[in-house]
């Protein structure tokens, strides 16, 4: 799909970034308010969208070099490692920690697991629909 | 340390097996993995001085502590010996496996791996305490089994047979987990301990003969008992390090440890008594019968090992009667069925991995095409010498001594005077002596047709030599050892057994010292046995010098009246079957399944919702409706309309992502901001998603529908959107229990340490059903790019082909 659209093309570059923080954001912000892993995952495969409709596939590919089925992995490992991980704490399976810490930075941060159990849905999310995307935006 | 964990250790080692065997190729990986059973067989003998003081111990792993399941490693005599076995023959195997499987030409990552992934599996079912985790290992066997037999899956006889092996196994594991369950509800723990203390309470109970004979199932298909044996010749298949370490030492054997570690629940009842005496007796002979028809040296081990297992059996049933009868006769029975198990492992350990290396140094397992390798290949002869012979149950090997014992036992069982046993029980030493004499002919036919003779020239693929002296480490070693225990009996008698033995008889002994037997290799001229090994020897000797005549008899019995053609008929009826049934309801069309869903769901939630009274509408509470409300209400409707009116793909994808977004707008107004802001990302991107599949999509076109499949697309329709209304509509005036929310509202800052209850219930309370989800999501997403890419593999074969 060759397109020459001049106007998309440099929105996209700009508008990009800002889904994508916005993304990360909502990501983050989740376990407080309106957000969290999936629809982190989706904002992010949106703007991954748009950077499709606005380039061709394969240059997308070349400034992203994922290969999503391995980010699919990488999110369910990551999900699964968190519940199973406090297995080794003697507590029951998906027992989630948390705690407020005081990092360089940040200040005061409360520190979940659940964050990193989110963070494996958001990598399952994005893989998934890009995944899906890419093999069937690619079926040419 | 929690030595629970260790249990765990093979599955962990396993994990950097596929690492070893890609960068080191100059090592065989087999040396990194025979440390894992080397360490862990090192760490349990020193809980022997604690079994053999009747003394246990006890590390626990709560995995679901709400429903009482856990991993429990449990460690009392019987489980410490069968830990032995599972490290000690898995070195040995592990030892020899390293000679035997090229480094070059074997995929041995593959290999190590589901052997670590079976010791872990075997390790979990002797030493779980909690049933429902005995059962998981339990099927983890049996599905390393079946990777094992189908490991050179190229073959179709290595498929088959592992086919056929899982097929049987899981069936019984299936029934056995069915009478854990019963067990768990007559004796409200799924801990066996407790099953064990509590059993008396329950012995009466309505379930209990039930929960006994799924039990059994479990137990027999494992231990390859009649009829469930059929799977464990065609196991052959496996390389031979597997046959000796699963098929012969270790998890065969599991169903003997169930029945062993079962026993003080249901000896209690006459049917668990009948039918373990029974079917092993049974077992015994047939598989000892049928050894002899065999021309394939591992086949002949393979029915050995069925009658074996059978022998062992039928002694843990006559031990059951000491549950029914103070009679000392009975006590030793189960001390030999443990002798016995022990000495099996290490003769029958020995002679699979003989025959492996006739195999590899000959290129073939015919016994018809081998003889006169004696001279040729001394070390394995003395060998396949020692373990034959005390398989056919001589002086001076192992074997002997509980052969002596079983024949003692089952001339017992003519004393109890229970179960109508004295009527029948007289048939027991008969079957039992039968089935020795047939031990005896194929011990024979095994080591004299393989090695005695005349040599057959021409007729080998390979020119026969001794095997590598790495290759003979381990039989020689199991070899020392079944003739060291003929020697020192009673040395392993007061580490192993005894201990074993007490842990099974909790009712008799308090103490293994308590157990008041000596094993003894001479009776005197006047004890019965040994003139019933006479009469065997003699009897037996006969038979095996007119072989051939009466071989013959074999031939008689039609192949299609086999219980193996029983199997395959089963097989193929189910497949022909079921395939019938499946193409009378799939179509193939997404629209016909989406009939079906939607009209059950509709039918069953409308029967329920109104036969159960369950319908209520309550105007009082409904809430204003609002001008935007309106406004979007009408929206949505239009766009609805406009999707079903729409000529052009283009128009129904947009009024589609209309309806969508307007749906989304009213999260908005009801303040649900999660549900919105993931309706509306969630409509972008499928939006978007058509648009770029919209080129390839095909011109839309009437599908020639006729106006009733209109009809009934439409009822179908409405029928949902009633029922769906109804529903909403009595969630909302029924309130029978309070909500949950307030439940989140008042625990998510506490319980949770978060503000925003929607997440905080994705990622924690009900994290299981998000974790599920994303599972079924990667499978869609992987399962589309596997249906594109095979799709578009296909269309270049295709051009290819042109």
């Amino acid at each position: 799909m060759r397109t020459n659209d001049v106007i998309l093309q440099t929105t996209t570059k700009v508008v990009f970034f800002i889904i994508f923080l916005f993304a990360i954001h909502i990501f983050f912000a989740g376990h407080y308010t309106p957000g969290g892993g999936f629809v982190g995952g989706l904002l992010t495969t949106g703007a991954l969208v748009l950077l499709l409709l606005a380039f061709d596939l394969k240059t997308v590919q070349r400034a992203l070099p994922f290969n999503f089925v391995i980010v699919i992995g990488i999110g369910l490992l990551l999900a699964l490692g968190t519940a199973a991980g406090s297995i080794f704490f003697n507590v029951p399976f998906f027992t989630h920690a948390f705690d407020d810490f005081t990092l360089p930075l940040f200040g005061e941060t409360s520190l979940h697991t659940a964050m990193l159990f989110d963070a494996g849905v958001y990598l399952v999310v994005v893989g998934s629909a890009m995944t899906i995307i890419q093999s069937i935006g690619g079926d040419a | 340390m929690e030595f629970v964990f260790l249990i765990f250790l093979p599955i962990v080692a396993a994990l950097f097996i596929p690492l070893l065997f890609n960068r080191m190729k100059r090592i065989h990986t087999g040396w990194f993995v025979l440390a894992v059973p080397l360490i862990l067989f090192l760490y349990y003998v020193t809980y022997i001085p604690t079994t053999m003081k009747g003394g246990h111990a006890i590390s626990e792993l709560r995995w679901i502590p709400s429903m009482g399941i856990s991993f429990v490693s449990y460690i009392d005599g019987l489980s410490l010996l069968f830990s032995l076995l599972i490290t000690g023959i898995g070195s040995l195997v592990v030892l020899y496996s390293i000679f035997y499987l090229d480094k070059n030409k074997e995929k041995l990552g593959n290999f190590y791996v589901y052997l670590l992934l079976f010791m872990s599996a075997m390790l979990g079912v002797v030493q779980s305490d909690n049933v429902i985790s005995l059962y998981l290992f339990w099927e983890l066997t049996s599905i390393s089994s079946f990777l094992l037999i189908g490991y050179w899956y190229t073959r179709d006889r290595s498929r088959f047979g592992a086919l056929k092996s899982m097929m049987i196994t899981v069936f019984g594991g299936l029934m056995m987990l069915g009478g854990f369950v019963l067990l768990g509800i007559m004796g409200d723990t799924y801990s066996i301990r407790e099953l064990i203390a509590s059993a008396p309470s329950f012995v009466g109970h309505d379930y209990f003969t039930l929960a006994l004979v799924l039990l059994l199932l479990g137990a027999f298909t494992k231990s390859a008992q009649f009829p469930f044996y059929i799977w464990l010749p065609d196991a052959m298949e496996a390389p031979t390090p597997v046959s000796a370490y699963l098929h012969s030492a270790t998890m065969v054997k599991a169903g003997l440890y169930l029945v062993a570690r079962f026993t003080p629940i249901f000896a209690f009842s006459e049917v668990w008594v009948w039918l373990v005496t029974g079917i092993g007796l049974l077992t015994l002979f047939w598989g000892s019968f049928f050894a002899v028809k065999q021309t394939d040296l591992k086949a002949i081990l393979a029915f050995s090992t069925v009658s074996q297992l059978g022998l062992i059996m039928s002694l843990l049933g006559a031990g059951a009667i000491t549950f029914h009868s103070d009679d000392a006769v009975f006590k030793f029975a189960m001390f030999a069925a443990i002798f016995h198990l022990i000495n099996h492992a290490t003769f029958k350990g020995s002679l699979f991995m003989i025959a492996g290396i006739v195999d590899h140094e000959t290129g073939t397992r015919d016994i018809r095409k081998l003889g006169g390798l004696m001279s040729i290949m001394p070390v394995s002869f003395t060998v396949a010498f020692i373990g034959s012979m005390s398989m056919a149950g001589l002086p001076p090997f192992n074997g002997f001594l509980s052969k002596e014992m079983f024949l003692q036992s089952m001339l017992a069982i003519r004393q109890f005077e229970l179960f109508q046993f004295d009527t029948w029980s007289i048939l027991f030493p008969v079957i039992a002596w039968i089935a020795s004499v047939f031990t005896f002919v194929y011990s024979f036919y095994f080591v004299f047709r393989t090695f005695a003779g005349k040599r057959k020239e021409g007729r080998l693929p390979q020119e026969p030599h001794e095997a590598p002296v790495g290759m003979l480490i381990s039989p020689v070693i199991l070899g020392v050892l079944v003739v060291g225990i003929f020697f020192i009996p009673n040395l392993v008698a007061k580490w192993l057994i005894k201990p074993a033995v007490a842990a099974i008889q909790p009712n008799l002994y308090s103490q293994p010292a308590d157990i008041d037997i000596h094993v003894a290799a001479w009776h005197g001229f006047d004890s019965p046995e040994l003139w019933l090994t006479v009469g065997v020897i003699v009897i037996g000797a006969l038979l095996y010098a007119t072989l051939s005549k009466w071989q013959k008899v074999y031939g008689l019995q039609p192949a299609k009246f086999s219980l193996n053609a029983l199997y395959d008929g089963l097989m193929s009826f189910s497949e022909k079957g079921m395939n019938r049934i499946s193409r009378f309801y799939m179509t193939g069309l997404i629209r016909t399944y989406m009939i079906y869903i939607f009209t059950f769901l509709s039918i069953a939630v409308l029967v329920v919702l109104f036969t159960q009274d369950a319908f209520v509408v309550d105007m009082n509470s409904f809430s204003h409706i609002g001008v935007y409300s309106a406004i979007n209400a009408v929206i949505l409707i239009l766009a609805v309309g406009f999707v079903l009116l729409s000529k052009t793909r283009l128009a129904a994808i947009i009024s589609l992502g209309a309806a969508g977004y307007s749906v989304a707008l009213f999260f908005v107004i009801f303040k649900a901001p999660d549900l919105a802001l993931t309706q509306l990302v969630i409509e972008t991107v499928s939006v978007a998603l058509f648009l770029l599949a919209f080129k390839h999509l095909p011109a839309l076109k009437d599908h020639g529908e006729t106006v009733k499949t209109k009809m009934t697309n439409g009822i179908v329709a409405l029928g949902v959107g009633i029922t769906v209304t109804l529903i909403a509509l009595s969630a909302h005036s029924q309130k029978l229990i309070p909500s949950i929310a307030q439940f989140y509202k008042d625990t998510v800052k506490t319980e949770a340490g978060g503000g925003n209850i929607v997440n905080v219930i994705l990622v924690d309370y009900r994290g299981f059903d998000t974790l599920f989800e994303i599972a079924v999501l990667s499978i869609a997403g992987i399962g589309v790019l596997g249906m594109i890419k095979l799709r578009l593999a296909r269309k270049g074969n295709s051009n290819e082909n042109k």
